[in-house]
């Protein structure tokens, strides 16, 4: 056996001098002898902690162990087995949290396996490569409806067409993905990727309708009574954008999270007017909001022409929710960070659009229901950030419109669909839902693998169902 | 993609299309909009849907050439496509089973007063007037076609070619005045016509409608692009509207908004028709 080294490879990065002025992808991704180098660091335990760690159950240990021993294309199989989406859960995963936190080496006090950053080179591997062909599956004449092509519906889509079902997805945008492709910019996931994945999965038997917003163009009713769908998994997400009701929210310059970075990523707005759908950007922008789409708004607002980008976030640096690499490459980039910093109002010139942030200072209080330490306004400290753009990224929640026209499908109080965690069912026989429509807005890997445990339980309830004559 | 089955040009700068779109012919109804998108590089606009049919599985839309993308789409014709169309999208507007309705159409709106006048010639109880204006007779749309399902049809034009000479708001004050009795106006127009009709009704208090037309992106509820101030609320104008109580919408914050991005459509429309021009004479 390799001596096990006490550090991950290194992964090789963009320069932030030229990251902020272009999409391309920031992370460069192993090379070939880099990763069987990190591979070799595996210890192949017997009882592998890792995969435990994993929402869709990827067998870490053994696509590591085939890596190691150079049968990349047997590591990419055994990949897939499980995970349909590799190039993105590489990228765009917590592994930090999930896998690697439980990589035996962190005992021993060497850095953990770079589980996710081998993933993504399996994936990358079988892009540059040729994809690796499965077996192709048997139809077995039962018709399956997911709404929404986000990760969840992706995930049980291709999980379902892998047993031989007759899958629709019906997506409301123009374009699959969902937040994958609107939300998570190209720096962090190219677009070319997701695009690639749906084609396997269209090779796959999958089809997609796109320009479909269930709720308005059909119903789960229509889909389940009148075109034949036996079973229809909902994976709608969580795109209602939250605003503060603050004074000044609707000048010109400030944008949700959602419409700013749907205007970049989707529209493409970056390169307008070659392409048609334009976005105002201001020289200093703020962007209120510390999780990983606040971080991924002020990054994105850097490369599209602001001068200086500012996070605002009423906590402080422990309790923000975004990933350490995405803080870490922020600030390579950059961005200033105003921790304990509350906005008060939105200010405006008489052109109608922003020119200043007013905020109060913050301290930290008692825990609250998060377990976080509530932040609490210091009297007398407001002051004024000159900014012309605001940028609210306060989290989002399930869009009404599917469940609202949906009846018999119980919401909790916080407007989220209420289903069997171990299954996706639902109250009403046959619709499932999973992801954050679900859990409300979480993680890419987490709405997978409740697509993952949706496409087992539907597969359950339709082997349970005779097939209608 | 969307295929355009028929195109018929009302006036020099209006056209109607008729599209093949049969799921949302389906399920569309009086007061709801498509967002299209007309190629690969365009960006997502919101037009109202004018007419469905949902044995023939079309619907029909209206679009004033305005912008590049309104112009671009004006260069489609019969059997070309349209790259993406969504809907039905909004709430259906409320209508009532009896009373009065003054429907006032303005410019291009007249086209979004159809379906609604279709809808409520159905309801026996429901007695409509079409008050409907443009500049002059050439201008005014579809006239023909709303005058047949409303039990009044009351153009106006401001050089008086065709029928009241003046504005559909000095018309409909007329009426009010004159006890006409309306029990409800829907008004769907420019929005300066919008907010004066608004004010024609406020001292009446006639319950009036209008419906907005802000900026939208995704028109599914995703961005919060289209969000409009109504009774001082914030109220996303793509799911909850089109129509809003127009004695509580801020007119004045909807007009700024509406307005953000002058300067870039002004951009991509002299970029659009440098090309055209260049397309057109060719530079031995």
């Amino acid at each position: 056996m390799a001596m096990i080294g006490h550090k991950k490879q290194h992964m090789p990065v963009l320069a932030a001098a030229r990251r902020v002025s272009s999409f391309e992808e920031v992370p460069l991704g192993y090379t070939l002898a880099m990763a069987e180098h990190e591979a070799d660091r595996c210890l192949q335990c017997p009882d592998p902690q890792c995969e435990q760690g994993c929402p869709v159950q990827v067998p870490v240990r053994d696509f590591i162990g085939l890596l190691a021993q150079g049968r990349v294309e047997d590591s990419v199989r055994k990949m897939k087995e499980y995970n349909r989406l590799p190039a993105i859960c590489g990228r765009v995963c917590p592994q930090e949290e999930q896998c690697e936190i439980q990589c035996v080496l962190n005992r021993s006090g060497r850095h953990p396996v770079a589980i996710g950053r081998l993933e993504r080179f399996v994936a990358d591997w079988e892009r540059t490569n040729g994809w690796v062909e499965t077996e192709p599956p048997e139809p077995n004449g039962q018709k399956v409806a997911v709404i929404g092509a986000g990760p969840s519906g992706l995930t049980c889509a291709g999980d379902l067409a892998a047993r031989g079902y007759d899958v629709t997805v019906f997506e409301a945008l123009h374009a699959p993905g969902g937040v994958l492709m609107y939300g998570i910019p190209e720096f962090r996931l190219p677009k070319a990727i997701v695009e690639d994945d749906v084609a396997r999965l269209e090779a796959l038997g999958v089809k997609f309708v796109y320009n479909v917003l269930v709720g308005r163009t059909l119903t789960i009713d229509d889909l389940m009574d009148r075109m034949g769908f036996g079973a229809v998994f909902i994976g709608t997400g969580a795109g209602l954008p939250r605003f503060m009701k603050i004074p000044g929210e609707n000048l010109g310059g400030v944008y949700s999270a959602n419409e700013f970075l749907t205007r970049i990523n989707l529209m493409r707005a970056y390169r307008f007017p070659e392409y048609d759908t334009p976005l105002r950007m201001g020289r200093r922008v703020a962007v209120i909001g510390a999780g990983n789409t606040a971080m991924d708004c002020v990054r994105t607002a850097l490369r599209v022409g602001a001068e200086q980008g500012l996070i605002v976030y009423r906590r402080s640096e422990h309790e923000m929710s975004a990933r350490a690499e995405e803080y870490e490459h922020a600030v390579e980039e950059g961005v200033q960070f105003h921790w304990l910093t509350a906005p008060v109002r939105i200010l405006g010139g008489e052109d109608g659009w922003v020119n200043g942030l007013e905020c109060v200072r913050m301290e930290l209080g008692e825990p609250d229901a998060s377990g976080r330490r509530s932040p609490v306004a210091v009297p007398g400290s407001e002051f004024i950030l000159p900014v012309d753009t605001v940028i609210l990224a306060l989290g989002t929640t399930p869009n009404p419109i599917l469940l609202k026209a949906t009846p018999g499908l119980p919401t909790n109080r916080h407007g989220c669909v209420v289903a069997d965690p171990a299954t996706g069912a639902t109250t009403r026989p046959g619709v499932f839902a999973g992801g954050d429509v679900v859990t409300g807005a979480a993680t890419v890997i987490l709405a997978m693998g409740a697509g993952q445990k949706a496409a087992r339980g539907i597969h359950e309830y339709l082997s349970r169902t005779p097939v209608p004559v | 993609m969307y295929r355009i089955l028929h195109v018929r040009q009302l006036t020099p700068v209006t056209r109607l299309y008729l599209i093949d779109a049969p799921l949302i012919a389906e399920s569309a109804r009086p007061g709801q909009f498509v967002i299209l998108r007309v190629d690969e590089t365009g960006e997502r606009i919101p037009v109202t849907i004018t007419d469905f049919d949902r044995g023939a599985g079309t619907i029909t839309i209206v679009v004033q050439e305005v912008g590049k993308t309104t112009r671009l789409l004006a260069q489609l014709g019969e059997g070309d496509c349209i790259r993406d169309v969504a809907g039905p999208l909004g709430s259906p507007v409320n209508l009532p089973d009896g009373g009065r309705v003054a429907l006032v159409g303005g410019g291009f709106g007249t086209a979004a007063i159809l379906t609604i006048a279709r809808e409520l010639a159905r309801r026996p109880g429901v007695q409509v007037d079409a008050i409907v204006g443009a500049r002059t007779h050439e201008l005014l749309i579809l006239a023909r076609e709303v005058g047949a399902v409303v039990d009044r049809f009351l153009p106006c034009t401001d050089d008086g070619s065709l029928g009241y000479k003046g504005f559909v708001t000095s018309l409909l004050g007329e009426k009010i005045a004159a006890r006409e009795g309306y029990n409800l106006v829907l008004a769907v127009g420019p929005m300066p016509m919008m907010r004066a009709v608004a004010e024609v009704t406020r001292t009446a208090a006639i319950p009036t409608l209008a419906s907005l037309d802000p900026i939208m992106l995704d028109g599914t509820g995703m961005c919060g692009a289209c969000r409009c101030r109504v009774g001082g609320e914030n109220k996303f104008a793509c799911v909850d509207g089109p129509f809003f109580d127009a004695h509580q919408v801020d007119f004045a914050e909807l007009a700024r908004r509406t307005k953000m991005y002058h300067y870039e459509e002004r951009l991509a429309l002299e970029r659009f028709q440098a090309q055209d021009r260049a397309t057109a004479e060719p530079v031995a």
